[in-house]
């Protein structure tokens, strides 16, 4: 049935700063290509549904859910996921050293994609309150912590990103 | 979850877009994808095609043209809750959008998008009514303008013929010292609303209401203008009474009913946060005129 | 964080960084779903859409002829590969009155909406849900049992076709004249409760890979899995082949909470169709399935009597429990057996009866979720003090006090059993303290005061107590092996499991305190068959005091063994010598030592020489430390809340949770296990609720209906922390991973229930909603303005 339309594109997406080339069926998910066309399994699916924010990767610096976007829509886009959050030389982005020194991971399934959320929510609100980052990460479910040690971490790495005193 | 096989298609055009939508049977329209792609992944819809919107930059933007704000259709919740205009003219959209979901959710989801799903309970669609907004609509013979009262026909069932789409929502500017509110009554934050209350009021230099638009979210099918409450506070002097007043006639409200929440009490809560949202409105226009409270 | 108790060791004790984090924090961890293999097929399983129906006929014909699809497989197509055709229940109990042992997949009758009746394999798992929805398959609906209650009602229709009835169990637990007692009390109150709970809901789902090795016909099995070696059982069990053939092993699991500790037929039929297609074979749930085909709580009624003397101390407490069950008996009566049991754990209950009804229904089957039962007890026993309180004019603080067991009567032995018999002594702890500092973090003396300030302003506060009682280290075993090789690395092996609560870490410290003090010296592998010969698993708070303690064990022996050997090479005294990361040195004079790898060369010998002298070849101990008595934690909670009486919202202002777990091995995670049970426990009190309608059709299938608590309802918390050290375990700890639950939803109960007193209202069941508050409210304001 060819009324112009595509059952599968070419796309290239920037990925942590590569261009990835591939043919992706036009159904396949955004978190989907990333999990298995380019096995950065790092993006977590919980619910496919857009509730979990497990599958939370930056667009364009913008948090989304990943499991709502179809991978032809980032075609010319630039994606961020877990994978590309610490530096070149393999050192941990301050929010992720902060998670790791307050406990704010148990078993780590939905760690990235709340880093992800993080990482965007911090570059809007570098000074942010405990009441700020709970809002900020209220679209990121977690069934280990409870929540307290994500919010010190993430205050401790705002931080060190705004340069106020050292990191341990 | 995966989603069900369809076919693409990716207009750079709105009337690209229209002609695909005159053209092919059982389509869909992508905008934001934060209410379509879980209907997909969940199977609830199948279509055969998905008319993606997101390269019409056409689609997108804030103008302010008179007294009106223009709104493109694929402009993204959180580019309207930061956009100067929005802040200064609209803080009542401002204030409703903090409610709408999730920051990764106003990422991504348009206000076309909303408007368009006309879920009973979405913040968006209830301050689009609350501002007697017009919609653009475009179809092959062109564009036309719906008041919002007539373009949300029924349950989730936007008045747009299947070979049209939504282009933008205008929004008439209140003036400049006016007094807003919205509340929620939502389980959890960003939740669905169970209820919500929009409120714009002025007040004459007297200080009594002149105008005053209210408008109940969640409770019935599509949002409802209080509007005996409305006539109600009209010319009147605002005190606790009177917008307790205003406030009981959410009792007469035929509320939706579902197997978690019952009808009496989105009435009930209604009445509660009309009253609220009516104290907070009034609270702001005072201090917007400057005048002792 | 103050350091744990063991002041004088160099890891216990401490917040050393977990060995868990550096892949997870990178992104790199390897979850079931991760992993991808060659040639792989991806499953989708058809589930049926009714709760109860026969099935008369499957016809895959159209699905099969799809694209990328290599097959459908029901029961019969799996037939070849099975020895048996059903997952016997684990932990059969003698309360059974019938057992319903649920298929590999259902051929002729489906019982729950959700039960699996066909798997379909394709290339991918878009196209297996294709194929799936392909698939026709001829039901006829059956009546449907969708409430314990009226399940066990005469002339019910029953969950299963040819079941005599819906009672799956029936059991009395209790001791003492308990009807004696009654009826010579001054005073008796009897609350009828209604407790739902709902599902674990982690945030990874279950999966399994299964992949077959042709060259010596073995399977591995992949699982997200909290018992691989009793999967590798049931596996075998049912697939006919021997241990050695099979090897259970898990990736990375995110979270697990109870209902992965089950087993399941999509297990079996994942492992079956990978033998039957010589392909491996992935399945995924999806959020969806985790509705509808994994393990849950649900609803449990109260009817229950206390019987105090005039001074509110407890004479008696009798009632009876119903309890829905679901429509398959997976495992046991663990649930409302461990509910019975924790009822009246914290107090000095002289006589108690409680007479248990298990009820099967045409929902998904009931297995322990984090807390396993026990909050439901605490509940009940907490809501009859609470009435009891209010009845003769107490503080609820006070009545608790003068009956929670006093710290100088233990270790108290209870006439109690566990379900295996074993008697139930309370052997360590001082529950009044705890209370005290509960009440005292929570000013709860100056509360009135509070409350009455808030009033007048027309705000509803109310405040809440609660105690808990909780058995943990469910014994008998856990196995752990230390092994140091020829580099001087050490390895770790054992059969607990790992669910992101820090075992690896946990183990790892308990080993580098006797080894060399560098956790980064030593590798620790959970949860493989391959690995370690026998495990139980993670399970009931389990896995600190029984893998801890082989680990402990183990590590000890180790220890004694490397010092002797060490002694003779360097002709030193052993007492002389300490272990200082990869190095034994005489303590003091750094230049004289030896490298771990030295030792462990030594050890291992060479043809022709003698052995170092004392013991045999090599640098290995396994352990297996046998406790079979459970070490009892406690704890108190006191909350402190808001009632909107617009709108029936609860806002937690404050929550203070005092707590005994024994000596704290790594304290902050002790305080994350803690702080994540404590929003289960919240999620229990207000916002969980698995809703099914009169047909048993759930109604809550996706996250935005079924509420779980985000970082916005989690309220500010207060953890205060006292250290009983129990002699039952060489290291003086107990269990902490439920324990943040068990209080919770009483607390909150007792609190909302405070703050509606004006009208007296009466709180008497779980969770509460805003719609209930505000219905109970206009039913009391009805009744008042009569």
């Amino acid at each position: 049935m060819s009324d112009g339309g595509c059952a599968s594109r070419s796309i290239a997406v920037t990925v942590n700063g590569s261009v990835c080339r591939a043919e992706a069926p036009v159904r396949l998910t955004l978190s989907d290509f990333l999990r298995q066309t380019l096995h950065l399994t790092g993006t977590h699916l919980g619910c496919e549904h857009g509730v979990c924010g497990a599958c939370t990767v930056l667009v364009d610096g913008r948090a989304m859910r990943s499991c709502l976007m179809l991978a032809v829509q980032a075609d010319g886009h630039q994606v961020t996921t877990i994978e590309g959050l610490a530096a070149p030389d393999g050192s941990l982005h301050p929010l992720q050293a902060a998670f790791c020194r307050h406990h704010g991971l148990q078993c780590g399934f939905c760690t990235p994609g709340l880093l992800t959320t993080l990482v965007e929510f911090l570059k809007d609100c570098p000074d942010p309150t405990a009441a700020e980052i709970r809002e900020a990460i209220s679209g990121n479910i977690c069934r280990c912590t409870g929540y307290d040690s994500i919010v010190a971490a993430t205050i401790e790495a705002a931080r060190a990103l705004r340069g106020d005193g050292t990191t341990p | 979850m995966k989603p069900p096989a369809f076919l693409y298609h990716d207009p750079r055009s709105i009337d690209e877009a229209v002609a695909l939508l005159a053209r092919l049977d059982n389509a869909r329209l992508l905008a934001g994808g934060q209410s379509l792609m879980p209907m997909l992944n969940m199977r609830y819809v199948l279509p055969d095609h998905i008319i993606d919107l997101n390269r019409i930059e056409a689609l997108a933007g804030v103008r302010q043209i008179g007294e009106t704000l223009r709104i493109g259709a694929m402009t993204r919740q959180r580019d309207i809750a930061e956009h100067p205009l929005v802040r200064s003219r609209l803080p009542l959209m401002v204030e409703a959008l903090g409610h709408v979901g999730h920051r990764q959710t106003r990422n991504r989801g348009t206000i076309g998008g909303s408007l368009c799903h006309l879920d009973p309970a979405a913040e968006l669609v209830a301050v689009a009514a609350n501002l007697d907004a017009t919609i653009e609509i475009v179809g092959p013979k062109g564009a036309r303008l719906l008041p919002m009262a007539e373009f949300a026909l029924g349950f989730m069932t936007p008045a747009i013929a299947p070979d049209e789409m939504v282009a933008a929502v205008n929004l008439p500017l209140p003036a400049a010292r006016h007094g807003y509110a919205f509340l929620e009554m939502a389980r959890r934050h960003g939740d669905f609303a169970i209820v919500a209350v929009a409120v714009v009021l002025t007040l004459d230099p007297a200080g009594r209401i002149a105008t005053c638009a209210i408008t109940l979210g969640g409770a019935a099918a599509v949002p409802r203008r209080m509007a005996e409450a409305e006539t109600m506070l009209r010319g009147a002097a605002p005190d606790a009474l009177l917008f307790g007043r205003a406030a009981a006639t959410a009792r007469a409200v035929d509320a939706l009913e579902d197997a978690q929440v019952p009808g009496w009490y989105r009435r009930q809560v209604a009445e509660t946060l009309i009253e609220r949202a009516l104290a907070t409105a009034h609270r702001r226009a005072v201090a917007a005129n400057g005048m002792a409270s | 964080m103050t350091v744990g108790g063991f002041p004088q060791a160099r890891v216990l004790g401490r917040d050393v960084p977990r060995v868990e984090d550096e892949p997870l924090i990178r992104g790199k961890g390897r979850f079931l779903d991760d992993i991808a293999l060659p040639d792989m097929l991806h499953a989708a399983f058809l589930r049926s859409p009714h709760a109860h129906a026969l099935i008369r006929g499957i016809d895959a014909a159209a699905a099969r002829a799809l694209p990328g699809v290599a097959a459908i497989l029901t029961l019969a197509d799996l037939l070849p590969c099975l020895a048996e055709t059903c997952l016997k229940t684990a932990m059969p109990s003698p309360s059974y009155r019938q057992q319903l042992d649920r298929p590999v997949l259902a051929d002729r009758e489906a019982v729950h909406v959700g039960e699996p009746i066909a798997i379909a394999l394709a290339e991918s798992r878009a196209l297996a849900e294709d194929a799936a929805a392909a698939v026709e398959i001829d039901y006829d609906p059956l009546p449907v049992v969708a409430d314990c209650l009226a399940a066990l009602e005469a002339g019910a229709a029953t969950a299963h076709r040819g079941a005599p009835s819906n009672l799956v169990a029936e059991m009395t637990m209790g001791f003492g004249d308990v009807d004696r007692a009654f009826e010579q009390a001054p005073h008796r109150f009897r609350e009828r409760l209604r407790i739902h709970r709902g599902g674990s809901h982690s945030m990874e789902c279950r999966g399994v890979v299964a992949v077959p090795e042709p060259v010596e016909d073995r399977l591995t099995v992949w699982s997200s899995t909290q018992m691989p070696h009793a999967a590798r059982r049931l596996l075998c069990d049912i697939l006919g082949l021997d241990e050695n053939r099979i090897r259970v092993a898990t990736p990375d699991i995110g979270g697990a909470f109870g209902p992965k500790l089950v087993f399941y037929p999509e297990e079996v039929a994942v492992a079956a169709a990978a033998r039957a297609t010589g392909r491996p074979v992935k399945w995924v749930e999806d959020r969806r399935e985790h509705f509808v085909a994994t393990a849950q709580e649900r609803d449990q009624y109260w009817d229950v009597e206390l019987a105090t003397d005039a001074d509110g101390r407890i004479l008696a407490v009798r009632g009876a429990l119903v309890h829905d069950h679901g429509a398959w008996t997976v495992r046991g009566v663990n649930v409302p057996q461990g509910a019975m049991g924790a009822m009246p754990l914290a107090y000095v209950v002289p006589a108690y009866r409680i007479g248990l009804k298990v009820a099967a229904t045409n929902k998904v089957p009931v297995a322990p979720v984090r807390g396993a039962g026990q909050p439901q007890g605490v509940f009940a026993m907490e809501r009859l003090l609470d009435a009891a309180a209010r009845g003769l004019g107490l503080d609820r603080a006070e009545i608790r006090r003068r009956n929670l067991v006093p710290p100088d009567r233990m270790p108290y032995a209870t006439p109690l059993k566990t379900r295996g018999g074993i008697a139930v002594t309370l052997d360590s702890g001082d529950y009044p303290r705890c209370q005290q500092m509960a009440l005292d973090g929570a000013d709860w003396s100056g509360f009135p005061a509070r409350q009455a300030a808030a009033r007048a302003k027309g705000r509803y506060l109310g405040i809440g107590l609660a105690n808990y009682v909780e058995g943990t280290g469910r014994g008998p075993y856990e196995h752990v092996s230390v092994r140091i090789e020829g580099s001087g690395k050490i390895f770790v092996a054992t059969g607990a499991a790992a669910m992101g609560q820090g075992t690896r870490t946990m183990l790892a410290q308990i080993v580098a305190e006797q080894l060399g003090g560098d956790l980064g010296r030593i590798e620790v592998i959970t949860g493989d068959t391959a690995a370690a010969p026998l495990g139980l698993g993670g399970s009931n708070s389990r896995q600190a005091v029984m893998a801890g303690s082989s680990a402990h064990v183990a590590a000890r022996r180790l220890r004694q063994r490397v010092l002797e050997i060490a002694g003779q090479l360097l002709e030193v005294a052993p007492a002389d010598l300490e272990i200082d990361g990869d190095r034994v040195r005489l303590k003091g004079v750094a230049e004289v030592s030896l490298g771990l790898s030295a030792i462990a060369r030594a050890a291992a010998g060479q043809a022709g020489f003698p052995l170092p002298e004392g013991g045999g070849p090599g640098l290995f101990a396994r352990e297996e430390v046998v406790i079979d008595a459970m070490t009892y934690a406690n704890g108190s909670a006191v909350a402190e809340l808001e009632v909107d009486i617009g709108t029936g919202k609860v806002t937690i202002l404050n929550l203070v949770f005092a707590h005994d777990c024994g000596r704290a091995l790594h304290p902050r995670l002790v305080e994350g296990q803690l702080m994540g049970g404590i929003a289960h426990g919240i999620g229990n009190a207000l916002y969980e609720y698995m809703v099914y309608d009169e047909n048993a059709q759930p109604l809550t299938t996706n996250l935005a209906e079924y509420l779980l608590v985000t970082a916005t309802e989690m309220p500010p918390v207060k953890i205060l922390h006292i250290e009983s050290t129990t002699p039952l375990n060489p290291l003086g700890i107990k269990g902490v991973g439920e324990a943040g639950v068990i209080p919770i939803g009483a607390a909150v109960a007792s609190a909302v229930e405070d703050a509606l007193s004006p009208w007296k209202i009466k709180i008497d069941r779980l969770p509460l909603s805003p719609v209930e508050i505000l219905a109970l409210l206009n039913a009391a304001k009805a009744r008042d303005s009569l």
